[in-house]
């Protein structure tokens, strides 16, 4: 079934395909919605979950890892402040092993106020053991929750999956609704290897001396290490049953591509856009949508640019004292490979500021005009 | 043609107060927002004490935007964190006189913990809550003191939790000063300010206030006049009363007035008497009021 609808609904629908079982949440501009159908989807038994509405975003992961500890698959979603007030119990939910699917709507940061986007708020909890999926249309979004439950519950990592503010959280597209069936088919039920019952007592969490605690964090490491090649897989099996491949990456016309886009988000398509002008007026330029970012998928994006002659990473985030962020994990992602190609870092929509396929037309004019960058930020349309 | 004698351009009351820069504001007409702060401003008209000394605090939702709008040094916090945010003015700068200024869902949902810490110490402040029984700004969802059945945009079948009694709440937790109007009791709850203004210690004014664009237009409660009419015919004026007895329902009678003013020891107070018990002359007494 096909049905139009904004970014928001499409977390909503994927949380109740996926047969979520308990959700908490806690209101935030621009997620609102998201929140809004599942309490409704709970009330009228759409979905067949528990609704808590809690008192604040800490509460809500709070909610979250309690319910996920006694074997619930559980589902919130957030933006930026609440977010940020989170952080401490998304180490929690990576720690614990949890596999809690949140849904964060990109907006920037306050001070100044702002509810726009900019990725600087997941970004912000990169190193805090979560698997992180930038998505640019409604349709991804939706079927990302799907292989995110999958994937999270099979390596037990909790994940974001992230949409940017109003530019696709608001904005209605086609979605094609997957068979709840089918879905069964492909995400059976969450059955965690230990959960907390009195049938078969353990305690969770408890102080771990460094005897112990290092291979713990070993193990979370060595089983992100193994999320690329899950991806890949359940992404073909879901290409199998509803005709869409979910991979790491996007790449568009990079096979023999001499400039390549480094986006994310839905500044992706719009890079198409410049892709498509500059492969008219004859320059080999390609895109590569990063839709994976934690874990870093190193092996195709080396796959990828390594046939490229330059690489221009257009990021909206910036780690103050560094690079953009995607142009530093990019920058370390190349870095011993053959050849030495030349990294422009760019940084673009901060507090959701449009880009624009002019903005591209400038990161390529730059790109194409130099042999290497300046600067290790080329800012695009700033008021300096 | 001849030159028009200029007329002095007609002035709002309240004008000397706002930061007439960033009016318009972003309030929904009917909203009641906008009558509280008209009575907190002819509070501090009526008021003697230098407005230098005087800081305001806000959370974030439609109540939190009235520390950008009001022309005092004033504060607009993260969302439910106004009371830390004030305690830290008040206890670095004790000269001060600090007024929190914020929304049901900012002080009592998300930073609940912070007032009844902030009246358990009986902190110098006053808290002046608009309650419009819910979270208005994100679009009308469940607060802790949305009324049972009423409709909320994450209850559409109606809430089912039990919502606070905000003056009970903060009796229990020992404030010095609580009150409960409506918005409609403008003058009453004007010197319900001046007097929590002169107050040395913890205050609470509740105000309940008419959200039309969401919870009234979400349970057919009509505009803001129908509102008001709601609260003429149903609010009672009950000073004294016992504040296990105030509890809202939905659509119900409301008691209002002033319920508790009394006297105890404020947290610098409380810290100054005892520091000095502890360690004699050695002690310096500190911000104490002349
Ligand atoms: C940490 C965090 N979580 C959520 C929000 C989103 N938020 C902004 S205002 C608001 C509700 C405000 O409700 P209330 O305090 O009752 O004010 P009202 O809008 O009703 O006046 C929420 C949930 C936020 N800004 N920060
Ligand atoms: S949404 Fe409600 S509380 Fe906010 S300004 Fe409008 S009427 Fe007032
Ligand atoms: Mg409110």
């Amino acid at each position: 079934m096909k049905k139009v609808m904004m970014g928001n609904h499409a977390l909503s629908y994927g949380a109740m395909l996926s047969r979520a079982q308990v959700i908490a949440a806690y209101p935030i501009t621009p997620q609102t919605q998201v929140v809004e159908l599942l309490s409704e989807m709970c009330a009228d038994k759409t979905l067949n979950a528990k609704f808590i509405k809690v008192e604040s975003e800490h509460s809500a992961m709070a909610a979250c890892i309690g319910a996920s500890i006694t074997g619930a698959r559980t589902f919130t979603a957030t933006s930026a402040q609440g977010l940020a007030l989170m952080h401490e119990l998304l180490h929690w939910a990576s720690g614990g092993r949890l596999p809690v699917v949140m849904g964060n709507i990109n907006r920037s940061m306050a001070p100044g106020w702002s509810i726009w986007t900019d990725q600087n708020d997941s970004l912000s909890e990169r190193d805090t053991g979560w698997m992180q999926f930038y998505c640019a249309s409604n349709q991804e979004v939706l079927d990302t929750v799907i292989q995110a439950f999958k994937v999270s519950e099979t390596l037990a990592i909790p994940s974001m999956v992230i949409l940017d503010a109003f530019t696709l959280s608001h904005t209605y597209e086609v979605v094609d609704i997957p068979d709840k069936a089918k879905v069964d088919e492909y995400l059976p039920p969450f059955k965690p290897p230990y959960r907390l019952t009195p049938d078969d007592p353990h305690a969770f969490n408890g102080l771990t001396s460094p005897e112990h605690y290092f291979e713990l964090r070993y193990k979370l490491q060595k089983d992100m290490e193994k999320v690329p090649a899950l991806i890949e897989e359940t992404g073909r099996e879901y290409e199998k049953l509803f005709g869409r491949y979910l991979g790491l990456v996007d790449d568009y016309l990079c096979d023999d591509a001499e400039i390549i886009l480094v986006t994310s988000g839905t500044a992706g398509y719009t890079a198409r856009v410049a892709v498509d002008e500059l492969r008219g007026s004859g320059v080999k330029a390609g895109n590569l949508r990063m839709k994976v970012f934690r874990p870093f998928p190193f092996e195709v994006v080396q796959r990828i640019l390594k046939r490229a002659k330059k690489v221009a990473v257009v990021d909206r985030n910036i780690s103050y004292g560094h690079h953009g962020i995607f142009a530093q994990e990019v920058k370390s992602a190349l870095y011993g490979q053959a050849g030495d190609i030349p990294v422009f870092g760019f940084i673009a929509g901060l507090g959701g500021r449009d880009i624009t396929p002019a903005s591209f037309r400038e990161v390529v004019d730059y790109t194409l005009s130099h042999d290497i960058p300046e600067d290790n930020i080329l800012w695009i349309g700033v008021k300096k | 043609m001849t030159k028009e004698t200029e007329r002095p351009e007609p002035k709002n009351p309240v004008e000397d107060f706002l930061r007439m820069d960033r009016i318009p504001h972003i309030w929904c007409s009917g909203c009641g927002i906008g009558v509280v702060v008209s009575s907190f401003t002819d509070a501090l008209r009526k008021s003697s004490f230098d407005l230098n000394k005087l800081a305001i605090v806000s959370g974030i939702g439609c109540t939190g935007r009235v520390a950008g709008y009001i022309k005092l040094d004033s504060f607009h916090s993260t969302h439910g964190r106004p009371i830390p945010f004030a305690t830290g003015l008040k206890l670095a700068n004790p000269e001060l006189k600090v007024v929190v200024f914020s929304g049901d869902g900012d002080i009592f949902g998300i930073g609940g913990n912070h007032f009844i810490h902030a009246a358990r110490r009986n902190m110098d402040m006053v808290v002046i809550c608009v309650n419009n029984f819910n979270y208005a700004m994100t679009g009308g969802q469940v607060a802790p003191t949305s009324p049972t059945d009423a409709n909320l945009s994450t209850a559409p079948y109606g809430n089912f939790e039990h919502p606070f009694s905000l003056p009970y709440l903060a009796d229990a937790c020992g404030a010095s000063y609580v009150a409960r109007w409506t918005c409609l009791h403008i003058r009453r709850v004007t010197k319900s300010i001046q007097e929590a203004l002169d107050k040395k210690g913890f205050s609470l004014i509740e105000v309940i206030a008419p959200c039309v664009t969401l919870y009234a237009r979400r349970n057919r409660l009509g505009d803001g006049l129908n509102l008001l009419k709601y609260y003429y015919d149903n609010s009672v004026i009950q000073h004294g009363a016992d504040t296990r007895t105030l509890d809202i329902g939905y659509q119900g009678k409301m008691i209002v007035g002033k319920f508790i003013d009394r006297e105890r020891p404020t947290f610098l107070e409380s810290m100054n008497t005892h520091m000095k018990k502890a360690l004699g002359d050695k002690y310096v007494p500190y911000g104490e009021q002349p």
